[in-house]
């Protein structure tokens, strides 16, 4: 019954969706506010359509209803609460109906809180969500229904693949969708401002906050993926340059640059016709991501690999909205008139530059990540692009952008002083120098690539609490007279130090661990004691136990540190029976930002058991930076002018009028 | 500006070239090893199924095994711990080099968390070849996992 409403629910959402698609259209065209409206009502009730839709496969799974292929696949009635309700998404049916879900919330949220939009655009918004709705839609009904039933249904599920039963799990697909399925909304702004060939600084004062809530969740999910595969695959990487995770990081590196030219756009109302572009590109990127995890076209670590209707369906999509996109973009972007000139060196002249090294650096992942196919394609050979290839492109790309980044906030719009910037930078240099003075002194002689790295990531810190500084008159005012500055400062210039000195802390993080990590791989046995980076770690025992749907090898160390005891860690290995496979669980223990981990290999035939321990110095920075980013994104996101939205009637009137 | 964004573009697209000269690593099977004489110490992906009965383990976690694709074998050696499903008779890849004595040397094992599974590249690999046999896992190329990695490495 459950499954059956569940996919009626589906059904009845395309419906809606293909109404959203074309009626508001009409509308627009005949300036019938009346047809207009019903993009809204339509948006509103395909969320609740799609969401009860959802919500009846997450029941599906709880009631462990084997008649469901989907639940047979990836459940098992023995499996953990939790599980069975991150299992909904950890297959690819019920990860599209997610997916659409989102898309269908962003399109709600749209329609909630447009009141304040022009109609027409607000009609033209929500039609595109409902091109892309109903696209998805049809893919999930004809290619991956989650509701199909099985003709006898089995009395017990083939269980989750077991590297997924993990919280991980339940945090970073939705974030990751969130982010993904957010670039929709700057796409639709994009494609509605092409259609009805204006725009303005309006429009990019409403697509900066859906960007930016985009960016964010991406960011997040980004950042929780890397350390979701840091601790479950057992062997300490945090980042594969697998074509996986590109997919998601090519369009954070779009999405950032569209954040940053967002901005030049709403304040100088220059770089109309690029943001535009970028808008589109994000998206077609996230689609693209989509794609490359869906189809099984990679030979991926990830291995999502599903048969291929599914990949020309998604094809079809792909070329359908990037191809769409781009015509139109190419027939309309013309009659879009640029306005806002500026001198090169001029904040908006460091946002174009951000936003070249960006772009740039997404389309040497993007070679990186589709080369390798081309070529399988065309030559039948198959090659392997990997982190020395990405180690060449991308890493020389990143150097001058945050070299350049401390400075683009010190210098004014329209005409900058970089001199003067350079002077204001000169407490962020020094620190930066001392910093790879000392670090150079410490590793006496050694590569002199981690201190420099690290001087570029003091220097990038500094840099933001320099600009901070500035605002507040830090040492030229009183100190309370500097507070109150700071406490007037708008949140999206709060927004800005965080999100850029998280950069600094990531960069800092990623150098540390790859320059000093310490790696020990060994067999032990009962009482013997290992000795990593200055840590004692004895082996106290090794037991079996018996979890909910899996068996275990348990084993304990106790970590001493100058004959301190300072903790035990518990690392395992699990054998899922239904599967036959095992997973290897990794304990970590914390020393600040540093860890120790240990994971678990073969058990040797003297009673010992192979052992992989790891001292990663400052590796919790590498996430820790991300999730500034992130701080710095929902400051920015609660900005007062952000919240309050679209300029004030007074100025609307103004701003409003066509651009020809 | 643009030429600023042309210099910008240049030095990318240098960078990329030279890249892909240097660091891209091709997948091999054993017969093609045979055939293409790959020099020692060239960096390469073999690919193929664990020859039963060929796993050897020596002291400080060295093992060895061979590496079939039905026509011909190649003897590897690694040191270090092996991904959970590394079995006998199962797909495996690994990346390395040859060593002058003609064993590939791995510093990379990758095997596949699924029993019912090999990697792709093998699979295609061993179909080509015409030794594909359906009990070598009906699921191959079939769907696994969602959202995590389903193969599983083990790195030096």
């Amino acid at each position: 019954m459950i499954a059956e409403a569940g996919h009626y629910a589906l059904v009845l959402a395309l419906g809606l969706a293909l109404i959203q698609s074309i009626v508001p259209v009409i509308g627009a065209k005949l300036r019938d506010t009346a047809l207009m409206q019903v993009a809204r009502s339509t948006a509103l009730a395909q969320l609740l359509f799609v969401g009860l839709s959802f919500l009846a496969l997450v029941a599906l799974h709880v009631t462990s209803d084997f008649s469901v292929a989907n639940v047979y696949e990836n459940s098992h009635s023995l499996k953990p609460l939790i599980y069975k309700i991150t299992g909904v998404w950890g297959n690819h049916e019920g990860s599209m109906l997610l997916w659409v879900s989102i898309l269908a919330l962003f399109g709600g949220l749209v329609a909630t809180f447009g009141n304040n939009l022009p109609l027409s655009l607000r009609a033209h918004v929500l039609a595109v969500q409902g091109w892309i709705s109903t696209a998805f839609y049809l893919f999930i009904l004809v290619t991956s229904n989650p509701f199909l039933r099985l003709a006898n249904a089995p009395m017990e599920g083939r269980d989750l693949n077991p590297v997924l039963q993990d919280v991980g799990l339940a945090v970073h697909p939705p974030l990751l969708y969130l982010g993904y399925v957010g670039f929709s909304i700057s796409f639709s702004f994009a494609v509605a401002a092409l259609i009805e060939g204006r725009i303005d600084a309006a429009w990019a004062r409403w697509v900066r906050p859906w960007t930016l809530m985009a960016w964010m969740f991406l960011t997040l999910g980004i950042a929780m993926g890397s350390y979701w595969a840091y601790y479950e695959l057992g062997w300490g990487g945090w980042w594969f340059w697998d074509p996986v995770e590109n997919a998601s990081l090519m369009p954070w590196l779009a999405g950032t640059a569209l954040l940053h030219s967002a901005v030049v756009m709403e304040k100088r109302n220059a770089l109309k016709v690029w943001t535009i572009l970028l808008a589109i590109l994000t998206f077609s990127l996230s689609l693209l991501g989509t794609f490359l995890v869906r189809s099984g076209v990679l030979t991926s670590v990830h291995a999502f690999a599903t048969d291929p209707t599914r990949g020309v369906f998604i094809l079809l999509i792909l070329c359908f909205f990037i191809g769409g996109s781009l015509t139109l973009y190419a027939w309309r972007a013309s009659a879009l008139k640029q306005g806002g000139l500026f001198a090169p060196i001029s904040r908006e002249g460091s946002l174009v530059l951000n936003n070249l090294l960006l772009t740039t650096a997404c389309a040497t992942v993007f070679v990186g990540t589709l080369y390798p196919l081309g070529l399988e394609v065309l030559t039948g050979e198959r090659i392997s692009v990997g982190a020395p290839f990405f180690n060449l492109t991308f890493a020389p790309l990143f150097v001058p952008l945050m070299l350049a980044m401390p400075f683009g906030p010190l210098l004014a719009w329209k005409r900058g002083d970089l001199l003067g910037a350079a002077q204001r930078l000169y407490a962020a240099s020094g620190a930066a120098l001392i910093a790879v003075a000392v670090l150079w002194a410490w590793v006496r002689g050694g590569s002199a690539f981690a201190p420099l790295a690290i001087g570029l990531a003091i220097f990038v810190i500094a840099g933001a609490l320099t600009d901070l500084a500035e605002r507040c008159m830090l040492f030229r005012v009183p100190l309370p007279i500097s507070w109150r500055r700071a406490r007037g400062l708008p949140r999206a210039a709060w927004g800005t130090v965080f999100a850029h000195a998280g950069v600094g802390v990531a960069l800092i993080g990623i150098v540390c661990e790859s320059t000093w990590n310490t790696e020990l791989i060994t067999t032990l046995k009962p009482n013997d004691v290992a000795k990593v980076a200055g840590y004692e770690m004895k082996l106290d025992d090794i037991t079996q136990r018996q979890g909910p749907n899996f068996s275990e090898l348990v084993t304990h160390f106790t970590v001493t540190s100058n004959g301190k005891t300072i903790g035990v860690m518990t690392p395992s290995k699990r054998n899922f029976t239904t599967r036959s496979a095992s997973t290897t669980e990794a304990a970590l223990l914390s020393r600040g930002p540093s860890q120790l981990y240990v994971s678990l290999g073969d058990a040797a035939a003297n009673g010992g058991i192979a052992v992989r321990i790891y001292h990663k110095p400052m590796v919790l920075l590498i996430w820790f930076g991300p999730v500034l980013m992130a701080f710095g994104g929902l400051l920015s996101l609660t900005d007062r002018r952000l919240r309050v939205g679209a300029p004030k009637p007074a100025k609307t009137a103004r701003a409003l009028q066509p651009a020809e | 500006m643009i030429g600023c964004a042309l210099l910008v573009l240049g030095i990318a697209v240098a960078l990329v070239l030279n890249a892909l000269r240097d660091s891209i690593v091709f997948f091999s099977t054993p017969a093609m090893v045979a055939e293409k004489h790959i020099p020692a110490g060239k960096r390469f992906r073999l690919g193929g199924l664990v020859e039963p009965g060929s796993l050897q383990r020596g002291e400080h976690l060295a093992v060895s095994f061979k590496i079939s694709d039905g026509s011909a074998t190649l003897p590897v050696a690694y040191q270090g711990i092996l991904p959970d499903l590394f079995r006998e008779g199962q797909g495996v890849v690994a990346e390395g080099a040859l060593d002058p004595a003609g064993v590939f040397k791995a510093d990379t094992v990758l095997a596949k968390h699924d029993e019912t599974y090999m990697p792709k590249e093998v699979a295609d690999a061993l179909k080509k070849q015409g030794h594909w046999k359906d009990d070598y896992g009906a699921n191959a190329g079939k769907k696994s996992g969602d959202g995590g990695k389903s193969m599983q490495g083990a790195s030096r």
